[in-house]
């Protein structure tokens, strides 16, 4: 009944520190070609530790073994459809990791000479041309490390902006909808944060929105597609809105998968904006990291991206340090230049309509799900879908079961479940964005598997609470772990 | 479009069940003036060999079968092969933030052991599961110690890496942090403990340093320690060359740590991505930002892990969290957690005792500026030349000398920072002197 997985043996494994026998090595070291040096008399005794207490001492086939087993735990892109609403968790072509490892790439260090790093600078204006082409911007910095330090950025520059203008304001305008990095990323940079009600379709209320900004507010940060997977339509006129009393509108690029190659931020009113190379274009998540996050802006913006800018000159490529009004550094070197590598792999794999159909191919997968789950979860909101949709548990909740206890059962059907209980403005949400690098059959064998969870929440809701059944770790006790909270292995007393 | 697994009867068959006749269909609702009415302006998709040979063209481009002497921040260490071996299975590579325990405890459980052997290296009671850099671990760690102590005053040491020192002011700048700097000792290269007690007052949130320093001396943290204890503010400890901590006694004088983790297998890879760590004492995990695996039991009584202490974190507090940090660096930290275990308690200060052996033979050939204790890293001087004519002279014989410190101590303009590791050979030094020597 269950089609895309069985039960599987799988293996038990200690920590490290359990597997430790003194002595044992899983490396050697070339023998030494000058002197040996005492390191008590060329550091001082006092500076000089005895031993890394506890540290590991395994063989190296321990040590392989050791983290395939743990491997072997995971769930992964590479298994299976990963439907995280807002992640989009879409196939990572080896290509991109065969490339990024080349001598010349993965070698070059950060300080060595710009004559010698050509290739390097190359990559990162090739990734800087298509980005604006795809924005519709104006100039791009691959600085930031990751969305949320992409937003810091963004908000920054809007405050240097309006800080040349004479004010810096006082208040973000955030949609209840949006991600909790908008808020976190607000406060960090000195803001108030003004949440703004959505209307009942889930977008933002104009009126609302007209009535709230004012010269207090330096700027709205959106999410369009917002986290409902719906394009914000009336976005034009958002702008237009917050523009007119001098703000700014900045547009979190976390569902830019639902955009490229259909419509442009820049050509949408949006003045700064940040992308997730590690979402839209393909770079492996790595089990939470790393990402990238490049700041794309208007020309407006432009003379306060960080330090320092690529340009190109006379004799190639350079970094140009002597900005004056430039916000600073937001990251040491030039961005994680490994994952720009990867992200244009994937553009130069795709080409500009293939960018364009595989945003189509996202649509229509979300599409897809939606409908063919309509008749069986409560569907709160409406609107068109785009790259991802939204259900709530309304319908399960009279049976007692919620969001939670359907993700974790979707677990025993072989998926690795939607995002859970986000956004805040549906009660029990179910995010599901599936991404274009799903084949019909895995879209099929999800819905099957979520219609015949909807069937036994009916039938039989025990076997739906008390998921997963299937998996070698049962529901994990969290409660138990922030309560008490071991954070570290220590030997046994 | 080989990564779009549908056929056009497939899509089709989609279409239908979705009640309308062409993909254009499904965008029937944006508004026409919004609409990109023309293809993207880029090139047509390219072959998986085509794309190969246009990396490998740049890669020509950079530095190729050089000899390096750069650290200043990231270091040039070999890379086991069992590193890539496990960063690229595809159950670690392609999985995301471990949320649904039950389906992650692969990830979970690295993440429990990176933990633990942060804390055996730093001499810290926990650590977190990776922050972006070590860089931006450091305005993190800043905003930790102002939270704890209530204090808005940062005093940083010149010799913390510039730019670290950049990245925490474009941080600190709107949070309502001071940030003031102090000196280090002309002679030692160690931190300038008179300038440091000079400007302690009881509004300074906590002493951030770097040991070793950017200069590669190794600090006194003791006496940094007790300074800034006695007027009520914490010790910041940042490295910047993890390997020094499989010699060098952990720096447990410190309430926080903040390091990188690049030495640790992570390739320099033009700048990123690394991975930055904090570590501190219990009582402080509540100010500290980033992600948490924490020990539990499954519903079988079973040990497990999941993520935990999130009621810190943005998802859930929003704009009262204590960071906006969501993504990190998971990845880059498994790399580290399999070079520490592939080299483990011996191999890691047989590593750093090699380390300390090539710098310590570079330098008996060159001339040095400071007199305090070095690691792998060191100052040279060479009065009257500058050093950008040095590194012009190394680089015809296919070495990349220092980093020039100009740029960042005008008072050192006459210097660069020089780093030897076990990749570097005794030929090559020998090489560099005599290129001195002419």
């Amino acid at each position: 009944m269950i089609s895309k997985v069985r039960s599987h043996v799988t293996q038990n494994e200690p920590l490290l520190f359990e597997l430790s026998s003194p002595g044992k090595k899983a490396y050697q070291l070339p023998e030494l070609d000058v002197p040996p040096v005492n390191a008590s008399k060329a550091l001082g005794a006092e500076h000089v530790r005895r031993e890394i207490e506890g540290f590991p001492e395994v063989s190296e086939v321990e040590a392989i073994r050791h983290f395939t087993r743990l491997s072997t735990w995971n769930y992964a892109i590479d298994l299976g459809l990963y439907p995280l609403g807002s992640c989009t968790m879409k196939y990572n072509p080896r290509l991109n990791e065969a490339v990024a490892r080349i001598d010349g790439l993965a070698w070059a260090h950060p300080y060595q000479p710009e004559a010698l790093s050509q290739g390097a600078m190359e990559i990162m204006g090739a990734l800087e041309r298509a980005l604006l082409e795809i924005t519709g911007m104006d100039a791009v910095t691959l600085q930031p490390a990751a969305g949320a330090h992409g937003e810091l950025t963004g908000i920054l520059l809007v405050r240097a902006y309006l800080e040349s203008l004479g004010n810096p304001r006082k208040k973000i305008l955030i949609p209840d909808s949006a991600h909790g990095t908008n808020p976190a990323t607000a406060a960090i940079a000195g803001y108030a944060v003004e949440n703004i009600k959505s209307n009942d379709r889930g977008m933002i209320d104009l009126e609302l929105l007209a009535r709230v900004v004012d010269e207090d507010v330096a700027a709205l940060m959106i999410t369009n597609p917002n986290t409902l997977g719906v394009f914000e339509e009336q976005i034009a006129r958002i702008a237009e809105i917050v523009h007119s009393k001098g703000a700014q509108v900045y547009m979190d690029g976390a569902n830019m998968n639902a955009l490229v190659g259909i419509t442009r931020p820049g050509d949408f009113g949006m003045d700064v904006m940040h992308l997730n190379l590690h979402k839209t274009f393909s770079t492996p998540h790595g089990g939470g990291g790393p990402g990238s996050g490049p700041v794309a802006v208007k020309k407006h913006l432009e003379p306060f991206l960080p330090l320092p800018r690529l340009t190109a000159g006379e004799s190639g490529q350079r970094f140009d340090y002597d900005r004056p009004r430039a916000i600073g550094r937001v990251k040491a070197f030039y961005g994680n230049f490994g994952v720009i590598v990867r992200a244009l792999a994937y553009i130069m794999a795709h080409g500009g309509e293939g960018l364009r159909n595989a945003t189509m191919d996202a649509v229509l997968n979300a599409n897809y799900i939606r409908k063919k789950l309509e008749d069986y979860y409560e569907l709160p909101h409406r609107a068109p879908s785009m790259h991802e949709c939204v259900f709530s548990d309304a319908r399960q909740a009279k049976q007692g079961v919620r969001t939670m206890d359907i993700a974790k059962r979707l677990i025993d059907y072989g998926f690795h479940p939607y995002t859970v209980s986000f956004p805040l403005i549906v009660h029990g949400a179910l995010m599901i964005e599936p991404t274009e690098t799903e084949s019909k059959r895995e879209l099929d064998l999800f819905v099957e598997a979520l219609i015949a969870i909807a069937k036994e929440v009916e039938e039989d809701p025990e076997t739906v609470l008390k998921a997963p059944h299937g998996t070698r770790t049962g529901r994990v006790d969290e409660v138990t772990a922030a309560r008490k909270p071991v954070l570290r292995w220590k030997p046994a007393d | 479009l080989r990564y779009l697994p549908k056929s056009d009867s497939e899509r089709r068959e989609m279409l239908e069940a979705c009640g309308v006749s062409a993909l254009d269909d499904l965008f029937s609702h944006l508004p026409p003036d919004v609409r990109l009415n023309r293809p993207l302006a880029l090139a047509d998709g390219q072959s998986e060999y085509e794309i190969s040979a246009y990396f490998r063209a740049q890669a020509d481009q950079n530095a190729n079968g050089y000899a390096s002497f750069l650290g200043a921040g990231v270091y040039n260490h070999y890379r086991p092969v069992l590193v890539d071996a496990v960063v690229s299975r595809g159950e670690f590579l392609t999985s995301y933030t471990p949320y649904q325990a039950e389906i992650s405890q692969g990830t979970l459980t690295t993440i429990f052991e990176f933990q633990t052997m942060i804390c055996q290296l730093t001499g810290m009671e926990v650590a977190n599961a990776s922050m972006y850099c070590g860089s931006t671990a450091v305005p993190e760690a800043g905003m930790m110690a102002a939270r704890i102590t209530g204090r808005n005053r940062l005093l940083v040491a010149r010799s913390l890496h510039p730019e670290y020192r950049e990245v925490l002011r474009t941080y600190a700048r709107y949070q309502g942090m001071v940030i003031e700097e102090f000196g280090y000792a002309a002679g030692h290269g160690t931190v300038d403990l008179d300038d440091l007690d000079r400007r302690l007052d009881d509004k300074t949130a906590a002493v951030v340093l770097q040991s070793p320093n950017f200069f590669g001396i190794v600090e006194n943290l003791d006496a940094a320690a007790e300074l800034a204890h006695r007027k009520g503010a914490l010790l910041i400890d940042v490295f910047t060359e993890a390997v020094s901590l499989g010699l060098l006694e952990p720096p447990r004088q410190a309430d926080i740590i903040a390091g990188e983790m690049q030495s640790f297998a992570i390739s320099p890879s033009y700048g990123g991505p690394y991975a930055g760590v904090i570590a501190t004492r219990e009582k402080y995990i509540r100010q500290m930002p980033g992600r948490l695996a924490g020990e539990t039991k499954d519903s079988h009584g079973n040990r497990a892990y999941c993520l935990t202490l999130s009621t810190r974190e943005q998802h859930i507090r929003r704009e009262k969290a204590t960071s906006n940090i969501c993504t990190n660096q998971a990845l880059i930290a498994l790399m580290a957690t399999v070079f520490m275990t592939v080299y483990g308690k011996q191999g890691l200060r047989e590593l750093a005792e090699q380390n300390l052996a090539k710098a310590h033979y570079l330098a008996s050939r060159l001339p040095v500026k400071f007199t305090g204790p070095f690691f792998n890293e060191f100052v040279a001087a060479f009065p009257g030349k500058s050093p950008e004519t040095i590194n012009g002279m190394l680089l015809d014989k296919k070495i990349i000398g220092g980093l020039s410190l100009g740029r960042y101590y005008p008072e050192l303009k006459d210097c660069m920072v020089l780093c030897a590791t076990e990749m570097n050979t005794r030929e090559q030094m020998d090489v560099f002197a005599e290129v001195l020597a002419q």
